[in-house]
């Protein structure tokens, strides 16, 4: 029993980005994902790492990418309206393939909207945000425990496939304080950055891909004089206009991703066995479907639950399973609908789905959903 | 071979900026300070943004960044802190640096960071084929200006210095050596350098401002140009459609990398 504290889910992230190597955090102050950049101007001039608030959000972002390709693991985190101006380099990230971690603690939106009220609307944003056609991976925790192994393996997402990864916090978990036992730094995992297998000489080219589709792009500073662009480029790293190079590289962009997706889709199954019902949940709202999923089955309903970690890529094989066992599944979300078009598209009709949705800067009681768990059931039987 | 090819990448040329275009001569005045300062080719990074000069970036033969629009300074400041043992320049445009990066670029001169920015001022973004700029002058024509610029234009010197940079200097495409001195002298200040080349674009400025060709655009710059000292002692009247070159400002404050080092100390870490 080693390291046990009482923490903040925006702390824990802190924590755990910094557990997994991040030597660099930039960033705007922005509700409610502040404590993130406070802890992380605390904690990194004791590591010898470096911590810069900038001027405004995409110099937030901007700043440790520069970080990123100079070596550094690097965090910046922000929350609705920052995630908005932030998406402008995360598609930078994306195509010159910088290792880079955006944490983004949602608040209620459109625009300034509910600043301090918890909401999961930008499940699609974090997806479709950026222009263009590009992979992502998002995760969100659902525990303040949770939010710190979260931060340790989006870090290291980052690193190994060299591409923007965001961590879906929301509120209630950004604010919740919980007992946390935070493992030893000698039982986590970390992925250290590839580098160069060959010189500038043996013919070393930055963005040839290794096996696992993903380059060993050196850092800056290391002897390769690369260039790093966000036009489209070769191999080598410098642009082309060649439809074949084009799409050769976009596709390659998405297959790093969809070849690992099934080792990178992380859920929990609760009550999955004997289940004719299913509730689909994420994030802080899971706590509350967990609790109604309970409340459900003492009332003698056979309801199960899947809480999904990894929210993109979308985890179509487990939702499909569970469509293919279940009569309907329940999406509750605090949006007016996001994720449920996705269980729509991979249940496949093979069960109904229905979406409970909450928009009003109050979190679901465990009541509410046990109720719309029992309306479902009426509603089947019909 | 000349002394400077080394730092070209060669099988990248020529580049593809129009006949006449100012700034390969800027982007040979930069290299040319390089030498004489002998900077370590492989500890020395180019940074830009997007636009015609920014494409210089590919072109010199370092680690290289070409980043996004306006974005080019938060991006050097991430580098030269991440790791303050590299020289970072970056290249800038009118539109670049004083439009879109505008917020990024007082900024950074405030925190002071260690870098060198040089913006290749051709008073319009050439790229997208010739809209007014920040920095286009009144009553200049631009495509979206079709009836002369309205728009007060910056000075980009007053902006660097009035929001904290440490060395700030002009100079000009006519005025290679003096301008590559200038690069070189910023290179010298430990801190925000700013070094504005005036660079002519005959093409999408010149011919829609009947301004003549690159030569004529060049003779225009030798004949308006005026070294700071004797700017200075020129009455009022005299300065009538002159500018200054030269060093405008050099100052010592704490360089940001030197300052966030003492937060480590303070705070008990090491790097």
């Amino acid at each position: 029993m080693g390291n046990i504290k009482l923490m903040q889910g925006n702390e824990a992230c802190a924590e755990g980005a910094l557990a997994a190597g991040v030597r660099f955090f930039g960033g705007y102050p922005i509700t409610p994902s502040t404590e993130i950049a406070e802890s992380m101007a605390v904690m990194l001039p004791k590591v010898g790492g470096t911590f810069i608030q900038m001027e405004d959000e995409i110099a937030g972002i901007a700043v440790v990418l520069g970080a990123s390709l100079a070596g550094k693991k690097v965090l910046t985190a922000t929350s609705g309206p920052g995630f908005s101006l932030k998406q402008e380099l995360i598609g930078y990230a994306a195509i010159a393939e910088i290792p880079l971690v955006i944490a983004n603690v949602q608040r209620l939106g459109p625009s300034t909207g509910q600043p301090t009220s918890p909401a999961q609307g930008d499940v699609m944003q974090a997806r479709w945000g950026t222009h263009g056609d590009h992979p992502m991976i998002a995760l969100s925790p659902w525990t303040v425990k949770e939010s710190f192994e979260v931060a340790v393996k989006a870090v290291n997402y980052a690193e190994r496939f060299r591409t923007p990864v965001i961590i879906l916090l929301d509120e209630i978990v950004g604010h919740l304080r919980e007992k946390v036992e935070l493992p030893d730094a000698k039982d986590i995992e970390i992925y250290p950055r590839r580098r160069p297998d060959c010189s500038r000489e043996q013919g070393y080219e930055p963005y040839r891909p290794a096996a696992d589709l993903v380059p060993n792009v050196a850092d800056f500073g290391t002897g390769n004089r690369i260039h790093v662009t966000g036009l489209v480029h070769d191999e080598t790293g410098f642009p082309s206009g060649s439809p074949k190079v084009t799409e050769e590289s976009i596709r390659r962009l998405h297959q790093k991703i969809e070849i690992v997706q099934d080792e990178i889709t992380h859920y929990d199954e609760f009550f999955m066995e004997d289940a004719e019902y299913a509730v689909v949940s994420y994030g802080g709202t899971a706590r509350t479907a967990y609790a109604a999923v309970l409340e459900a089955r003492n009332k003698g309903i056979k309801v199960g639950m899947v809480r999904l970690m990894t929210i993109w890529p979308f985890a179509d094989k487990i939702v499909k399973k569970v469509a293919n066992q279940v009569k309907a599944i329940l999406v509750p979300e605090l949006n007016y609908g996001q994720l449920v078009n996705e269980v729509e598209r991979a249940a496949g009709g093979k069960a109904k789905v229905k979406l409970l949705a909450k928009y009003n800067t109050e979190i679901f009681t465990p009541n509410e959903i046990c109720t719309a768990i029992e309306d479902l059931t009426a509603e089947v039987a019909d | 071979m000349r002394s400077y090819d080394k730092y070209f990448r060669e099988n990248r040329l020529p580049h593809m900026w129009c006949p006449g275009c100012g700034n390969g001569i800027v982007m040979k005045a930069i290299v040319q300070a390089i030498e004489a300062k002998n900077l370590d080719q492989d500890k020395t990074v180019i940074v830009s943004g997007i636009g015609c000069s920014s494409r210089a970036s590919g072109y010199m033969n370092f680690d290289t960044l070409h980043t996004a629009h306006g974005r080019a300074i938060p991006f050097a400041t991430g580098i030269k802190l991440a790791n303050p043992e590299l020289n970072v320049i970056v290249i800038t445009g009118d539109g670049d640096c004083t439009a879109i990066g505008g917020n990024h670029f007082i900024h950074g001169a405030r925190r002071n960071v260690d870098l060198t920015v040089i913006l290749f001022n051709n008073n319009i973004y050439g790229m997208t084929g010739g809209q007014a700029s920040p920095l286009t002058p009144l009553g200049k024509k631009a495509t979206t200006a079709p009836y002369g610029s309205v728009d007060r234009p910056f000075d980009p010197c007053h902006l660097a210095e009035a929001a904290g940079a440490t060395y700030v200097a002009r100079s000009t495409a006519y005025h290679v050596k003096h301008l590559s001195d200038m690069i070189f002298q910023g290179m010298g200040n430990k801190g925000f350098s700013f070094i504005e080349a005036i660079t002519q674009c005959p093409i999408a400025y010149g011919r829609k401002n009947k301004l003549g060709d690159a030569p004529e655009m060049l003779k225009w710059m030798s004949e308006t140009a005026v070294m700071k000292a004797a700017y200075d002692k020129l009455p009022e009247e005299k300065r009538e459609g002159k500018f200054p070159i030269g060093v405008f400002y050099n100052s010592e404050f704490t360089e940001y990398t030197t300052a966030y080092q003492k937060v480590i100390d303070l705070a008990g870490g090491a790097r």
